[in-house]
């Protein structure tokens, strides 16, 4: 156990090393989010969004969710080029705990992604953000889950497929339809009926809910906690596919 | 008491049109401290038995040893007692060569204190005190190649190997290199395997050759016996000793002069 949680802070601690190397690297998630913030934001201002709170506190939520999405599910093409260079291989015939592998990698994903996200969420006020700071808190904690969720998937997927062509298109796949499905850019409260049913099946769905919830400041209600479940499950079923597929892979 | 044993290792991968056997079975057996020759055909089974034996790649048949543990049963105690040189080398271009070496160090266990007194010391022994700072990709291919061996050797293995140690380098880089793998064997009693298409270094290196093809062992043993036995006399050269053996050249393009 011990091994295990020095090896994950030594994995975090080369990968966040990296990370803080290029100051690129770090601004560039960001910028997607902060377009959509910048010019899609001011359209919806005064439009009935079929919720509580305002069009910025409607937004910033699924901006946020979107920004853990992309970044996160993209997280695996470093491990490409690192199977390309071989790094992979050096670590792995290492005695290093096969789990921290993944492990120190997500971590670093989740801290770079929430520190995107409150760079985001700082925009947002000068765009015109009101919102509680415990719901913004509460926002913070679902990227992070949400990274983690989704970069160990991302990871596991990078180990596998052979090739960076089959990687790319595969993650696009999946983002694409999550982004859309789950009501990120505008609340699925405006969809006509099959849309609406049809976007209870995407799992991401039930945290953008829970997040504007929080945003307005209803903490205890049912959106709430089916966010917090789903994001829990999610966490648990993702974690478990990707420290399995390491520890296979390291076999 | 043999520090390498296999018997009858081997491996077989299911592809889309059937199975594969990569490995067929391999018998061998290495003493500590000697420098072993691994050569063979391309796809002959080199480098998949080198993965097998190094812990990356689970054997489908047969059992190994690897300095004094089971291979299939504790590759962890197989992996703390081994150092693997891959072809590719395995370093970020961006990070400073100190940097690669203290976090290999502590990735097999050292404090970070003794991993960097470790990086220092083989910077030292491996030429490498004036490059510590530099990212690893301003290395040149000759430096590079002696941090990965560097990056192999930082726990102390008692095995060290070596996947093609020189390809790719200039004929001084070779040379040096062979120096550094033998005053390695010298100084630490470290046995060294290791994977070549050269046969001039095969010949110059190794105490034995042992010849895969086909996924088996088809011969084995010192360069000079090997040459008497397969070419009729031990001036002969080892190319028509290999051809003799496997009935066909090490890799194409071998019947032009070998690492220029």
């Amino acid at each position: 156990m011990t091994a295990l949680l020095s090896d994950t802070a030594l994995i975090f601690g080369r990968y966040a090393r990296q990370t803080l190397r290029s100051r690129f690297q770090i601004l560039f998630g960001v910028l997607m989010p902060l377009l959509y913030l910048l010019f899609f934001g001011p359209l919806l201002t005064g439009l009935p969004l079929g919720g509580a709170g305002d069009s910025w506190q409607v937004l910033v939520p699924g901006l946020l969710l979107q920004l853990a999405l992309f970044g996160a599910l993209f997280a695996g093409f470093s491990v490409i080029v690192e199977k390309q260079l071989g790094v992979v291989e050096r670590m792995r015939v290492t005695p290093v705990s096969r789990p921290a592998l993944l492990l120190g990698r997500v971590l670093r994903d989740a801290a770079l992604l929430v520190l995107q996200a409150v760079l985001l969420v700082l925009a947002a006020l000068l765009m015109g953000l009101r919102a509680p700071l415990a719901g913004v808190v509460i926002g913070f904690a679902f990227v992070a889950v949400l990274t983690i969720a989704l970069a160990s998937l991302s990871y596991a997927l990078a180990l596998k497929v052979a090739t960076p062509q089959e990687f790319g298109p595969t993650i696009n796949a999946v983002s694409m339809p999550s982004m859309l499905l789950s009501g990120l850019m505008l609340p699925m409260a405006l969809a006509p009926g099959w849309l609406d049913v049809l976007s209870h099946f995407v799992p991401f769905r039930y945290l953008v809910d829970a997040v504007r919830a929080g945003y307005v400041g209803d903490y205890a209600g049912t959106a709430m906690l089916y966010g917090v479940l789903m994001a829990v499950a999610l966490t648990l079923i993702s974690v478990t596919v990707g420290t399995r597929v390491f520890r296979k892979a390291g076999a | 008491m043999p520090i390498i044993s296999t018997a009858g290792l081997a491996r077989t991968f299911q592809t889309k049109n059937g199975p594969v056997e990569a490995v067929r079975g391999i018998d061998l057996t290495v003493r500590p401290g000697e420098i072993i020759g691994f050569l063979g055909p391309n796809g002959a089974g080199k480098t998949t038995t080198l993965r097998m034996l190094t812990t990356l790649l689970p054997p489908t048949g047969g059992a190994a040893t690897v300095a004094g543990f089971d291979l299939e049963r504790e590759p962890e105690a197989v992996r703390r007692k081994i150092g693997y040189v891959a072809q590719a080398g395995g370093v970020d271009p961006q990070i400073s060569v100190r940097e690669e070496l203290v976090t290999q160090g502590r990735l097999y266990g050292l404090g970070r204190t003794a991993a960097l007194d470790r990086a220092g010391e083989l910077a030292r022994d491996l030429g490498l005190v004036e490059l510590l700072d530099r990212p690893c990709g301003a290395l040149s291919g000759g430096q590079r190649r002696r941090l990965d061996i560097a990056l192999g050797l930082i726990h102390r293995p008692k095995v060290l190997f070596l996947d093609e140690p020189t390809t790719g380098l200039d004929p001084g880089s070779r040379a040096d290199l062979w120096d550094l793998i033998r005053s390695i064997r010298e100084r630490h009693g470290t046995t060294v395997f290791l994977t070549t298409h050269y046969l001039d270094e095969a010949d110059e290196l190794s105490d034995r050759l042992i010849v895969v093809d086909r996924g088996v062992v088809v011969a084995e043993g010192t360069p000079s016996a090997l040459k008497r036995a397969y070419a009729g006399s031990p001036d002969a050269t080892l190319q028509d000793t290999f051809l003799a053996i496997t009935g066909r050249g090490i890799a194409p393009g071998d019947a032009t002069p070998v690492a220029v």
